[in-house]
């Protein structure tokens, strides 16, 4: 696989703060690499350290095995947190003004199909709705045909269909071959769409490779919850070959075999009407490495 | 190149459909003028006014009788061809020029103007007051056309208006676009800070000339008001507006260099721009204000437009004659625009 960007011991910080903290990633080409955390994880100053929007403290940033320069900011593509369209302007205007920036360019139309647009190509780009305002930002992005697009919290926001509907469009980028950098804090969203992950916590990362092989080196099994009756309790030593944990209204049964734990259950005489049953997902993970759920989790700090 | 066209059609679109903005821009200099027609026309006006210049005018016998006659508006100018340009427009009724000690006076008079002849036997009389002097009295003649307040606010207003539309346009503008977001997104593209910066530089000035000729023209329909319309006379204009325009960006520029603020910005604008109003000599001629105020007001760079343009509107005079106000405008761009960009941040 190619290394299209790299970072080595990338550290940003401020005089009260280290928002990020000697970070080393490698993100290969034509692939999508979510950068996760909760808020004020410093995934925000990462993205934007390797956009080279911001100056890093110290550390390196390597673009096709050099240093990033001109040429990076002609082939990137970049959709931020947050950002305000050009008053008065339409969106093709807009789309035309960006396109006059860069010496290699998107066909228009090509542009306007796959960002969806026309429905409201010649609408004030002031006056969208969240959903079309993120899918012109995408299209601004993209105007450059970029090798890489960063992406950094694109469907904060949006509502669910909104949020879907910005996955699909993700996914036609990805066809294209286009690499992906992108950051989000939805759990849900980073397993769905990236090949590679990295989750960040107080500026350093703390786990990284694909979605899968994260969960399958962190977890074995699956998950039963099992809410609290009045007329059963649980002996935590009374099921073999699975882990139980006290978590206040509810048990919870890690088990490699479901059926053999359920079984078991029900010889105990415990009723199963409100038991839960659910593979574990990103959040279980961020939430064995730092102890901490993810909503709990977030640090005082320049994201 | 194409950038800078990109980046001066997006904003001239901005400003064109900013409806508010732009009608306000062309609206304000006849708000403003019809405020002070209104204002000014039950104003109680001196009787007759009478200008002098030369060494120790102010305390000379002659002049002193004349100055005591009830009516009289009497200032001594430092300048003689100031004092004959009023003269010219009927802004004066008599100038009296102090030569050789005391001992020769050199008046002279509009041919056209009543108040004029009035003015002169008023003199003569005061002069018959003290012959232990033996004043000897020369008279001239200077002609020219009248030139109303109106006409010689007009000048004024529109400096005014670019002042407004350069500093604020370009200043609060791009305050605001750093603290939305824009620049940073900006930023994100290949475009440089240089580039960034002339493109906002450019489009004002084009939108500034654009619309003073504009309100010109309205003047000229609306108001009456003559200028020459030679084409020496539109190219000088038109070439006095843009050095104009572009030395008020510039102070916007430093001004927007690092606010993020747009209340700040306001602020500082405004602290900027007051003094000028009051002190570059719109309302009323400096001409006889203290020394600090003259030095005030020549510190200031729109007292250089308001002059330039109120001698080329109307008096028809060269840009080759404004050179001295030319140069001062050009050394205030080029500084404060060095200054705006090395101080720059997009964040």
């Amino acid at each position: 696989m190619e290394t299209l960007l790299e970072t080595r011991a990338l550290v940003k910080r401020y005089p009260e703060l280290t928002a990020v903290d000697c970070l080393d990633l490698k993100i290969h080409a034509g692939k999508c690499f979510g950068l996760l955390g909760p808020n004020g994880a410093g995934k925000t100053t990462t993205l934007e350290m390797i956009e080279g929007i911001l100056p890093p403290t110290s550390g390196e940033i390597l673009y096709r095995n050099a240093p990033i320069g001109r040429r990076f900011s002609e082939e990137i593509g970049i959709q931020f947190q947050s950002t305000a369209l050009p008053d008065f302007l339409q969106v093709h205007e807009v789309l035309t003004l960006f396109s006059a920036f860069y010496s290699k360019h998107m066909n228009r139309d090509e542009l306007k199909d796959l960002c969806d647009l026309g429905d409201f190509w010649t609408r004030d780009a002031s006056k969208l709705s969240g959903g079309q305002r993120q899918r012109v930002l995408l299209a601004l992005a993209l105007v450059n045909d970029p090798e890489i697009v960063f992406l950094d919290e694109p469907t904060t926001g949006l509502d669910p269909q909104a949020r879907r509907r910005f996955w699909e469009l993700l996914s036609l980028i990805r066809k294209r071959g286009k690499t992906v950098v992108l950051t989000t804090h939805y759990m849900e969203e980073a397993y769905e769409l990236c090949d590679e992950i990295a989750i960040m916590n107080r500026g350093k990362i703390i786990a990284q490779g694909s979605p899968d092989d994260l969960l399958k080196e962190h977890f074995r099994g699956i998950s039963i919850r099992l809410p609290k009756g009045t007329d059963y309790k649980i002996d935590t030593n009374s099921m073999s070959g699975s882990e139980v944990f006290d978590r206040g209204e509810a048990y919870e049964i890690l088990t490699e075999d479901p059926n053999v734990t359920l079984r078991r259950l029900l010889d105990l005489g415990i009723p199963l009407k409100e038991v839960q049953i659910r593979s574990r997902n990103l959040e279980d993970l961020f939430l064995k490495l730092t102890g901490k759920g993810f909503q709990n989790a977030e640090a005082p700090r320049a994201d | 190149m194409l950038k800078l066209l990109a980046l001066i059609k997006a904003r001239n679109l901005e400003f064109y459909r900013d409806r508010t903005a732009l009608t306000w821009t062309l609206l304000f200099p006849f708000i403003v003028l019809a405020g002070f027609a209104y204002g000014y026309s039950g104003k109680k006006e001196a009787l007759l006014t009478v200008r002098a210049t030369g060494k120790n005018a102010e305390n000379h016998a002659v002049l002193k009788e004349l100055q005591a006659l009830p009516g009289m508006d009497f200032k001594v100018l430092e300048d003689e061809a100031i004092a004959t340009v009023k003269l010219s427009r009927y802004e004066t009724d008599l100038t009296v020029n102090v030569t050789d000690d005391g001992k020769h006076l050199v008046y002279a008079t509009n041919p056209d103007s009543e108040r004029g002849k009035l003015a002169e036997r008023l003199l003569l009389q005061s002069a018959l007051l003290r012959p232990e002097l033996g004043a000897t009295l020369e008279a001239r003649t200077v002609t020219g056309h009248k030139i109303r307040y109106a006409d010689w606010l007009l000048p004024g207003l529109l400096a005014m208006n670019i002042m407004f539309g350069s500093m604020f346009g370009v200043g609060y503008v791009i305050v605001r676009y750093r603290k939305n977001g824009v620049l940073k997104r900006l930023r994100a593209t290949p475009l440089g800070a240089f580039q960034f910066l002339s493109a906002q530089v450019i489009s004002r000035m084009l939108l500034m000339l654009f619309t003073s000729l504009l309100v010109i023209g309205g003047a000229m329909l609306l108001i009456g008001f003559k200028p020459s319309l030679s084409f020496p006379a539109l190219l000088d204009l038109t070439l006095f507006l843009g050095v104009s325009a572009a030395a008020m960006i510039s102070v916007g520029l430093v001004v927007a260099a690092r606010i993020s603020s747009e209340e700040v910005a306001d602020g500082v604008l405004n602290l900027m721009t007051w003094p000028m109003i009051f002190l570059s000599g719109i309302w009323f001629s400096l001409d006889g204000a203290s020394p600090w105020v003259l030095r005030i007001s020549k510190a200031m760079p729109l007292s250089y437009v308001v002059k330039g343009l109120r001698s080329i509107l109307l008096d028809g005079t060269r840009i080759t004659e404004l050179m001295p106000e030319v140069r001062i405008l050009l050394v205030i761009t080029g500084v404060l625009i060095a200054v705006g960009s090395a101080l720059f941040k997009w964040r």
